[in-house]
């Protein structure tokens, strides 16, 4: 011994300072290691694919019996159960073993896997954690569904898959000129009230933006909250900002943001006044106390015990609320009143498809996923999403068995969507084409509900995003 | 013995070393590679751009904010937290005045350090949980709730702790100063009862108190400790990932608009949900810079002279 533990007066490295020295280098490394592995990638295909047999009517991918099948779906409004019910169906159809994983953060649990090349084969990619279906589309992750649109229907094989999903659905699937994603669901989106706390207050459905004020006004008298919205998510509250600017200037307002026109924001009448009238909320102090730094599930319960009047949400909102909306609550869907002069008129709604779908172009079994896609795709795959998600598939009604019957809530939204014709329903592609754009959208009305923006200041921040977006040029997204 | 000393030395490290470059090396490699192409994150498809991606880090504002932030973290936290745990240690081990001549804390010393470190057990993901109750911004949050119920609180604006841009990183340090000081307290305890405790009696016997024993006596004594924990503390703040996503607003965190974001919620953000890898990629190789440069840094400026005892 001794010769490795340094003596003072000798030169060289202590034993002592050698393991101070090589601490200090472990904790360096330890923490930044994280991030720094989650960018590390690795190589290498495995080309197992699954077997296939000769393609016919009823098997028109030809699926193997026993091939295993990996299906993915994110857990979020819609749970997982419905995903479970079509897995226990085709696993009897065509045996083999089918996985199942439901998750919330879809990127976490696939971008490596999408990297190593050993995706699953069938993804459900939604909620805020989404990987972008554009990039997974430019970095040639994504199967060409063509095909499946022109798959015969289960229920009807004299009909093509493209002939039996509702107007729209093909259009939102589209990337490159091709169907690349399946948006599966059907929703609507708008502001949600109590017909009990309605009746209660004897308060009429409101048509106008003043009477819906009127409402909120007379509510906060009584105590109660005017509007609550998601406040940890300007999402939420975007769906109000942005369905008021579509209906107050039309179709050419929404071309206008989606496009990224220099007048998306400033210098838009309908922007500038559906902003205005948005704000008179927050000034008027007809939020619900506390709603900007609400969670979604917070904000809503608040909502569903009558501390608030409106709420913002999709259609899932009843679904998502099953657990806490009281049972003589009556959940109601209100499409947004109307400005003055408005281009649209009130029975328009944002309808669109959610939920998208998708074949990894590396899965294991193509041939699978795309029969699943197919299956879901029928009576009793739309049936089993109706009975455990309490919602609508791309097929419409017409396609749920008889003997479901939907909640009440939901009810009212389709009635609303049946209210408005088809060419009057109007969507936004923004946030899906244009990410950072979106991010910065959602904090400038964070910031705008908070008061600490001005309209006009939320107005030159849109603008400015819009006109950043446009100037990378790199995305050749366009509405007609 | 002396003959077969590297061989006998490198049969020890060769799984260690091994998997040191595996585990920590080559991640390195890989990402400070990326860092000069536009990957995107989702497949091997990329080109390289030179150094684009740090000219666009040094225009980028919410970069630079977010720096800002790391930096604000990296003074406060390590301070506040040692100051506090070493104030903690230092009562509950020799603070005590009384008793037999002898040196010992104060009265419910033991009581104190099950309770100072008790928040060390609980995880990350639980003490955000816990904490988003505590400042849950309407009427049923903890501290909100608490005030009105005093009468101090507006019913009809409470403080929205995590949504208000003056609060909220002051909402983080204190969860973070909260979490550490009870393990650095246990941790200084460790170190002070290894003072022999002739000093302290010869210190008390000369007439020192509790100010000066602590200053001129304790104080010295733990600087080595004090050292490794303050490396261990800037490291944290260079961090602080996991409590701010979870507990902000904003994709991974760093909200109201950027109020609390730090480099790791930005590069998360980029790497996911912008998609825009690469640049990611360089934020992290920056993220390790500045975090060498720190531990350096703090390793030199405060070594001394050492004192055997």
């Amino acid at each position: 011994m001794g010769s490795t533990s340094g003596t003072p007066g000798m030169s060289g490295v202590g034993r002592r300072d050698l393991i101070k020295r090589s601490a200090a280098l472990g904790l360096i490394t330890v923490p930044t290691m994280g991030f720094l592995s989650a960018c590390a990638s690795g190589g290498g295909d495995d080309d197992e694919k699954a077997k296939t047999v000769k393609k016919t009517k009823d098997n028109p991918f030809g699926v193997a019996k026993d091939n295993d099948l990996d299906v993915f779906i994110f857990k979020g409004g819609y749970g997982d159960e419905y995903a479970k019910a079509w897995e226990a169906s085709f696993e009897k159809k065509y045996g083999g073993d089918v996985s199942h994983s439901g998750e919330q953060d879809v990127t976490g649990k696939l971008q490596p896997r999408f990297n190593k090349g050993n995706p699953p084969d069938v993804v459900d990619d939604s909620g805020s954690k989404k990987m972008k279906l554009d990039t997974l589309f430019k970095d040639g992750h994504l199967t060409d569904l063509t095909q499946l649109l022109d798959a015969p229907s289960i229920d009807d094989p004299s009909k093509k898959i493209r002939d039996i999903m509702l107007p729209g659905t093909i259009e939102q699937g589209t990337f490159g000129g091709k169907f690349h994603a399946l948006f599966y669901v059907y929703a609507a989106w708008g502001l949600w009230y109590s017909n009990k706390l309605f009746k209660k207050h004897g308060w009429d459905v409101p048509k106008t933006w003043d009477q819906l004020l009127d409402i909120m006004k007379d509510a906060k008298s009584k105590g109660i909250g005017g509007l609550a919205h998601q406040g940890k998510y300007p999402y939420y509250m975007n769906i109000v900002i942005m369905d008021l600017i579509a209906k107050t200037g039309g179709m050419d307002a929404v071309k206008a943001i989606d496009n990224l026109d220099p007048k998306a924001f400033v210098g838009n009448d309908a922007a500038e006044r559906s902003i205005e009238a948005v704000y008179e909320i927050v000034e008027k102090g007809l939020l619900m106390p506390g709603t900007n730094s609400l969670e979604h599930t917070e904000a809503q319960t608040k909502w569903n015990e009558y501390k608030a009047v409106f709420i913002p949400s999709g259609s899932w909102l009843e679904n998502e609320q099953a657990k806490q909306t009281p049972a003589d609550f009556e959940m109601t869907f209100l499409p947004l009143p109307l400005l003055p002069d408005s281009k649209m008129k009130l029975h328009a709604v944002r309808v669109g498809a959610d939920e998208p779908f998708i074949v990894p172009a590396k899965a294991k079994n193509v041939p699978g996923g795309l029969e699943f896609l197919r299956r879901m795709l029928s009576k009793e795959g739309a049936t089993d999403f109706a009975k455990k998600a309490s919602s609508l598939s791309v097929l419409g009604p017409e396609y749920v068995d008889k003997s479901v019957e939907l909640r009440p809530g939901i009810k009212t939204a389709l009635a609303a969507v049946d209210n408005c014709p088809v060419p009057e329903r109007f969507n936004f592609r923004y946030s899906e084409w244009y990410g950072e754009l979106d991010v910065e959208i959602q904090n400038a009305t964070g910031e705008l509900m908070a008061k600490r923006l001005t309209p006009k200041k939320w107005l030159e921040r849109c603008q400015k995003a819009v006109d950043k977006e446009r100037a990378k040029g790199t995305d050749k997204n366009k509405r007609k | 013995m002396h003959r077969n000393k590297y061989p006998f030395i490198a049969g020890f490290l060769v799984l260690p070393v091994g998997l040191y470059l595996l585990l920590v090396i080559w991640p390195y490699i890989q990402t400070i590679s990326y860092s000069f192409t536009d990957w995107s994150g989702a497949s091997q498809k990329f080109s390289f751009v030179g150094f684009d991606n740090y000219k666009d880090l040094a225009d980028d504002d919410v970069f630079l904010k977010a720096l800002q932030h790391n930096a604000l973290l990296l003074v406060l936290v390590p301070t506040l937290t040692i100051l506090l745990s070493l104030f903690f240690a230092f009562m509950v081990n020799v603070g005590g005045r009384g008793g037999a001549g002898g040196v010992s804390g104060v009265k419910g010393s033991g009581f104190y350090r099950i309770v100072f470190f008790f928040p060390q057990v609980l995880s990350v993901a639980i003490l955000a949980i816990l904490f988003k109750a505590v400042y849950r911004g309407d009427d049923s949050g903890l501290i909100n709730g608490s005030l009105q119920a005093v009468g101090l609180g507006d019913k009809n604006h409470p403080t929205e702790w995590l949504n208000d841009p003056d609060l909220v990183l002051w909402c983080i340090v204190f969860v973070m100063i909260w979490a550490g000081a009870g393990f650095y307290m246990v941790l200084f305890s460790a170190a002070m009862q290894s003072i022999p405790r002739d000093i302290y009696e010869a210190a008390l016997l000369d007439g020192a108190g509790r100010i000066q024993t602590f200053f001129r006596v304790t104080l010295p004594l733990l600087w080595e400790t004090i050292q490794t924990a303050w490396v261990f503390l800037a490291i944290l703040s260079m961090d602080a990932f996991l409590l701010i996503s979870t507990l902000t607003s904003q994709d991974f965190g760093g909200g109201p608009d950027h109020s609390s974001e730090v480099i790791s919620t930005y590069l998360m953000r980029n790497f996911q949900t912008y998609s825009k890898s690469g640049y990611a990629c360089a934020m992290g190789v920056v993220m390790l810079l500045l975090t060498l440069i720190v531990s350096i840094v703090t390793l030199r400026l405060s070594r001394r002279e050492r004192i055997e005892y």
